[in-house]
Order: structure tokens, then sequence, then C-alpha cells
């Protein structure tokens, strides 16, 4: 494995860009070229159902491949020429969401659950704990038991 | 006729839902054993009226009555006889009644195995049961009625979309299914105890079982749907958080969290309130899943027939059933036990860490596949979550959570010390650290992460095996016998989470190394791609049962040898529509994937793509089903259900 691994990197590196776009719309330089993949990996095919730009065979998709790339052999940046299509097809387009007032919650969402949720799971646990301390003579046999037998109680 | 009797057992089954739905609560309220007895045999019927149903429909698609609408807009008879059975669940109103007779079945089955639990219990869980089949049966017979006659009827049909006659259709869709319908079983267990104001042991002996009932279709049912989406959508990609694809994560999810909470209620009785509001989440998510692709709120690749009266009738069941059980959890929770004890460092507390990012990876998923929605009703702006978003928010997430997963096997219930621990685990870290080690010094940030992502399948994989290798260790002076005495749980747990140490191995192959080409090729022109040389040797139009395709074959040199493989681009007339017939060469250290594309001036358009390590994902995925199955084998596991107690047999009793 060891010993495969540097041919698999190397290989990787020397395959180059390219993926659902056909060979005649491809730009001629490798960097440029590299560039406007990485970007239509970003952007969504608007007629089809949640795929990249790359991945379809759409004819809206080769559309924006062709303008991305002409974008992009104009010596646009990429921030300029993903902004000319995003103004022309809206912010619908994009795969990764702009971060704006409304997604600010789409973004930060998780962050947010995993700080509330720690700290609910903190706050359980010591309440766990903290009487598990003061009764810990107890085995886990007669904890148990004590549970059925506190259980029936309210039951009984 | 068959159509107008699967119709009229439908609408039994509607009547004898009802009676489910109502007879045993009201028997369990008033402690009468007749309407608690009427509500079994009612669950029971409905199973066998429902079946019937679904074996009309069945023998409607297999002999090709195209009178039937349904049949006839989704069955051919050129249409292989496996495909035409597997349409039955190929078409919106087929899979509902798949839904409903699994929802059915599930019914009957704790009807007929329940005999040891409390008979209130019982009860209560099938009146609930009984009311979920009120809601889907009602849905199914007043908006999404298979078997609707046509007039005149049509001499042939119309095919059934190419892209799902696959093996993957008359597997698929069941498995889901089944883990969907499965959390409901778990659900009304849940709203039972709720009723009841009390958990006991017997709720939660009963309750594992059926959450890992549920959770190993699902497991595979997934996995599934990704290995045939790999090599039928002809791209190569193996997950594309596609709207239904998070749909049906999102209970995984969950449900994965519950599995391991219903272990901590079910072997120390904590976590009790908590296990029951999963519950609750899990099967509302399931309804989600299976229902919110068919309201057309989301579009996706899976969506089937979209209705906006379909739509409201399945948002007003959604809401009930989510909202009621809610309300009830609110209501009723507090009263119930708060659950043993426990230090935070212990088995417990490994468990509440691990259902934290379990949940919290949950909220990622939905908050990625429902922002659109609220944002569109918000300020009517569109906005696409796609693939980068999950790369940075659920990515991050998933890791800890991976490297904790070998933690929780290895701590003790109630209490633990962590040097104890640490030392437990010494033999994986050793086995980790030499893997990072040994990957670091190759590329640069990209490198980095390769080789902390690999480290972590070896700490997964070194990790699950020492669960069980420290178990052999200890009583190594008669290994056969302790082989032997292993608990089937703790087997089935090592597999699982060692499967997730080959699902992540799949992960990382894929995602580091893949690489990929694009050219036009002719017949006898040969290429170079990853380490292997490609001839196209034959380019030709064959003729299939229902299609006709343009054949391209290659033979391909290879490290591992010389193969040959072969690639379509199928064109469906009756369907008019035009299918990819990838050819894959598969092999445990990569895939390489060929699909040919549109023709040029300067011949065919061929794709290559190498997928190292790809296959470990679905293994690795399987791996974890199978787990589940073993775990599920284990006697102690069968206690709740162990005793079978002679049933009556079902007498016919009025609808009324």
């Amino acid at each position: 494995m060891k010993r495969l691994l540097p041919i698999v990197a190397a290989l990787a590196l020397l395959a180059g860009p390219a993926a659902a776009v056909n060979p005649d719309e491809q730009l001629a330089d490798p960097k440029l070229e590299a560039r406007a993949l990485k970007l239509s990996q970003e952007l969504r095919c608007v007629v089809c159902q949640n795929q990249s730009i790359d991945d379809s065979d759409a004819e809206l998709a080769r559309d924006l491949r062709l303008i991305l790339r002409e974008r992009i052999a104009a010596g646009d940046t990429d921030e300029q020429a993903m902004d000319h299509i995003v103004s022309r097809y809206g912010s619908f387009v994009q795969l990764r969401p702009p971060l704006r007032w409304d997604t600010v919650l789409l973004w930060f969402g998780p962050v947010l659950v995993l700080v509330l949720g720690g700290v609910g799971a903190a706050v359980y646990v010591r309440g766990r704990s903290s009487t598990a301390a003061a009764v810990g003579a107890l085995n886990a046999d007669e904890e148990a038991e004590l549970a059925r037998m506190l259980d029936g109680d309210k039951v009984g | 006729m068959s159509a107008e009797v699967g119709q009229f057992a439908l609408i039994l089954a509607l009547l004898l839902a009802l009676v489910q739905s109502v007879a045993p609560l009201v028997g369990a309220q008033r402690g009468d054993g007749v309407l608690m007895a009427l509500g079994r045999q009612a669950a029971l019927l409905q199973g066998m009226f429902v079946a019937l149903a679904f074996g009309c429909l069945a023998y409607a698609y297999l002999t090709c009555d195209f009178s039937v609408a349904l049949v006839a807009q989704h069955s051919h008879t050129t249409q292989p006889v496996a495909y035409r059975f597997a349409a039955t669940w190929g078409s919106h109103e087929g899979s509902m009644l798949l839904w409903v007779l699994i929802l059915a079945l599930y019914g009957g089955g704790v009807a007929f195995f329940g005999g040891t639990l409390r008979e209130t219990l019982q009860a209560r869980v099938l009146g609930i049961q009984g009311v979920l089949g009120v809601a889907f049966l009602g849905f199914l017979i007043f908006t999404s009625n298979p078997f609707l006659r046509i007039s005149p009827s049509p001499i042939e049909g119309t095919e059934l979309n190419p892209l799902l006659q696959d093996p993957g259709l008359v597997l698929h869709p069941p498995l889901l299914y089944l883990g969907y319908v499965g959390f409901s079983v778990s659900f009304c267990f849940a709203v039972a105890a709720l009723i009841e104001g009390r958990v006991d042991a017997a709720w939660a002996r009963w309750v594992r079982p059926w959450v890992l009932a549920a959770w190993i279709p699902l497991t595979a049912g997934i996995t599934l749907g990704s290995a045939w989406a790999y090599y039928e959508l002809g791209w190569g990609g193996w997950w594309f958080w596609d709207p239904v694809e998070n749909a049906s994560l999102m209970p995984w999810l969950l449900g994965t969290a519950l599995l391991h909470s219903a272990l901590v209620l079910e072997r120390r009785g904590a976590l009790v309130s908590w296990t029951i509001l999963l519950a609750i989440l899990t099967f509302s998510l399931s309804l989600v899943g299976t229902f919110l692709v068919r309201s057309g709120i989301l579009t996706s690749v899976h969506a089937f027939a979209v209705d906006p009266q379909r739509g409201v009738f399945i948002l007003g069941i959604l809401a009930v059933t989510t909202g009621a059980s809610l309300a009830l959890y609110a209501w009723r929770a507090p009263s119930i036990r708060a659950g043993a004890l426990f230090q935070p460092l212990s088995r417990e507390g490994g468990v509440t860490l691990n259902n934290l990012f379990l949940a919290v990876l949950t909220a990622t998923v939905f908050l990625g596949t429902f922002s659109p929605v609220f944002i569109e009703m918000i300020n009517g702006d569109k906005i696409s979550v796609g693939p980068p978003y999950y790369a940075l928010t659920f990515a991050p997430l998933a890791i800890p959570l991976l490297f904790l997963v070998v933690f929780g096997p290895m701590l003790n219930w109630k209490r633990d010390e962590l040097r104890k621990t640490a030392a437990r685990l010494k033999v994986p870290a050793i086995i980790a650290g030499v893997v990072l080690a040994a990957a670091l010094p190759f590329g640069g940030l990209k490198g980095v992460m390769t080789a902390g992502a690999l480290a972590l399948s070896a700490w997964l994989l070194a990790g699950s095996a020492t669960i069980l290798g420290r178990r052999w260790w200890a009583g190594r002076a008669y290994l056969s016998r302790s082989i032997r005495t292993t608990p089937r749980a703790l087997v089935g747990l090592t597999v699982a989470h060692a499967g997730l140490g080959l699902l992540t191995l799949g992960i990382t192959g894929t995602t580091s190394w893949d690489s990929d080409k694009v050219l036009n090729m002719r017949p006898g022109q040969s290429v170079e791609f990853a380490g292997r040389t490609l001839t196209m040797t034959n380019y030709e139009m064959v003729q299939g049962p229902n299609y006709e395709a343009r054949q391209a074959r290659f033979t391909v040199k290879g490290p591992t040898g010389t193969y040959s493989l072969r690639s379509e681009k199928r064109w469906h007339p009756s369907a008019q529509s035009q299918t990819t017939e990838a050819g894959i060469h598969v092999t445990p250290l990569g895939n390489l994937y060929v699909s040919v594309g549109e023709e040029s001036a300067q011949g065919v358009v061929v794709r290559l793509w190498d997928h190292p390590l790809i296959v470990w994902i679905w293994i690795g995925g399987f791996a974890m089903s199978i787990g589940g199955a073993i775990s599920l084998s284990d006697r102690r596991l069968r206690v709740g259900a162990a005793l079978k107690l002679p049933t009556p047999a079902p007498q016919p009793i009025p609808a009324e």
C-alpha cells in the first residue's frame, strides 16, 4: 500500500481536468480549464435535479459551461465569472449557497445545534452523575432493583 | 376482475383499520379484554386484506392487464417479467400500496408475536398502528387509487421508466420501506408509553429489536440505492445530496441514534424520555422521507407524479402525526421516571455523545434540505444547497463522531477511568499512528487530509477488531470455547463498526484519488489512462428486448491483467428515453468506469473514470447492515418474542 500511494497520487495529478465536458468545449490552456472545471462543479444545471453543470448532459448545462469558459478565457477572475452567471441566472445556480442574512441559519445552524445540544447533554449528564456520586455505594444491580421497586411503587 | 377484488380488499382493510384504531385503545382504557382482542384480530385481518390487494395489483402487472390505468402507464408487453413484477411498486400508487402493505404486516406482527407483552401495552400499540393505517389507507384510496380502470383499454402499455428497469428496483424500494415503516413500530410503542405514562422493562426489551429490524433494511436499502445510482446514472457518483437521498439519510442518522439509546435504555434504564423522543422524531422523518417528495415541495430525480391534492393530504398526515405525538410528549414525558444514574465517562456517557453528534448531523441535513423551501417562502428567492455545502458542514461534524465511535464499546457501563480506557485502545492507536506516519509524506494539504482520513479508517477497523480481540485474548487459554460463547450482539457490533471503517476507507479513496478523462474515440484507437491502456475494439448498434443501443467494446490492459468492457447508450422507443449503461471493472483497489456519450465528428465521446477503493463504500454499508442482522439474531434480544403463544385462528368479524 505504501508503495502504491505515490503512484496513485501522481496519476491523480497527471490525469488533469475533464468530466462531462465534451472534448470540443475544453479550453486549450490547462490552467484556465482547471479553473473552469472547478467552478463548473459549483454551478447547478437549472433544468436538471441537483446536478452540477459538470455532471450533466443537458443542453442548458452545456451552454453554461461554454459561457463560463468564455468569461474565463476573456480574463475574468473566478469571482467575476461566477458573478456574471449568478447575475443572469440567480443564486439558484450556486450549489454552494451564498452567505446572506437569510442563509445565516443554514450556514451556522449546525454549529448552533451542536452548542445547544452539547449544553443540554452536559446538563443532563451532570444531573445524572452528581446524584450518582451521592448514591455511588449502590452497584448496578442494586440500582436496577431499586428502580424497579420505585417504578412498581408508582404504579401500585 | 383482479382490480375489483383488490379495490374491495383495500376498502375492507380501511374499515378494519378503523376498528383497530378505536377498539383496542378504548379496551385498554377500560380494561376490556374483548375489545383488546378485537384489536388484535382486526390487525391480523387488515394485514391479510392489504396483502390480497397487493397480490391483485401484482397479478394485473404480471398478466399485462392494461385496462388498469396504472398498469397501462408503467408496463409493456416487452418488459421482462421481473420488471413487470417490480413495476408494481415502480409508480406512486403502487409504492404507496407497498408502504401500506408493510405497515399492515408490521401491525399483524405485533398482534401475532406480541403475546408476551402486557395486554394493555400491546392494545395501545396496535391502536396507534391502526390510526396510522387509517391515515395511509385513506390516502391511498382517496387520492392515489391504484386500481382505477380505463376504458377503452389500450392494446399496449407505456413502458416503465427505463432507469427503473434494473435489479435495483426489485430490492431498493422494498428495503427502504421496510426501514421507514419499521420505525412506525417504535413510534407506536413510544406513543403507547406516553399514554400509559410509564416505561417498563418489557417496553425496552421490545423496542430495541424492532428498531434494529427497521435499521437493518434501511441501511441495506440506502447502500443499494447508492450503488444503483453509481452504475445506472452513468457519471459515476455514489452520493448526490439529492433531497430524496437526504430524506432517507435523516431517518437513518436519527434511527442510528435511537438504536444506541435504546440499548442504554434496555441495559441500564437510562435515557428514557430521550429514547421516546427519538422514536417519535425518527418515524416523523421517515414520513418526511416517503412523502415529502410526493408533495411537490421538493423537486428531485425521484419525484413521482406530483399532485397538489396529495400534497395537502400528506402535509396533513405529517402535521397531525408529528404535532400530536410531540404535544403528547411535552405533556406526558415529565411524568416518566428519570432513569438510572451514571458517570460522564461511561458507556452511557459515550452513547449520549454519539446521540448528540447524530442529532446534529440530522439537523444539518434537515437545514440543507429544507432551507431552500423556507427561504423561498420568506422572500421568494430560490437558492440551491449542493455538495459544497455538505462538504463544509456535514463532513467536519461527521469526522469527530467517527473518531469517537471506537471509544464507545471500550467503556464500562455506569463509570470508567480515562487511563484504563486509553490502555484498552493502545493497539488501535498504534496502528492508526503507523498509517498516519506512512501516509503523511505524500502530497501537500490534500495529502495531510488524506493521511488523516486513512488513519481514521485504520483506527475504526482496528478499534472494532479490538472489541472481539480483547475478549478472545482474555480467554485465550480456552480459545475455541471463548469464541463459541461470544454473544452474537458483540460480533454484530464489531462487524457494524468495522463496516463504518470500510465506508470511511472507500470515501477517502474516491475523494482523494479520483481521476477522469474525456475524449473522442473511434474503433481501433487506444488511450492511456490511470495506469491502464484502453482500446476501443468495436462500436455498433445492437438490439435489446425493449431498446436499441449504441454499444462500444473495449479491451483494457492494466496492472491486474487484461479484460474487456462494454458500454452502451440505450434508446427505449416506447418510453422515448435514453439511458447509459456504463462499463465498470470492479476490483478491491479501484474501479474503471467507462461510459459512451454523444457521437461527434471525431468519433464518439468516451468518458473514463478511475475510482480508487470506491467499492469499499458499499461493502462497508452492507457490512453495517449484516452486523445489525447478526446482532438481531442474538438470543438475548429475543427475550420478548421467544414465547410463541398459540394464537387463536382469526375469525371473520363484521367490518362495521
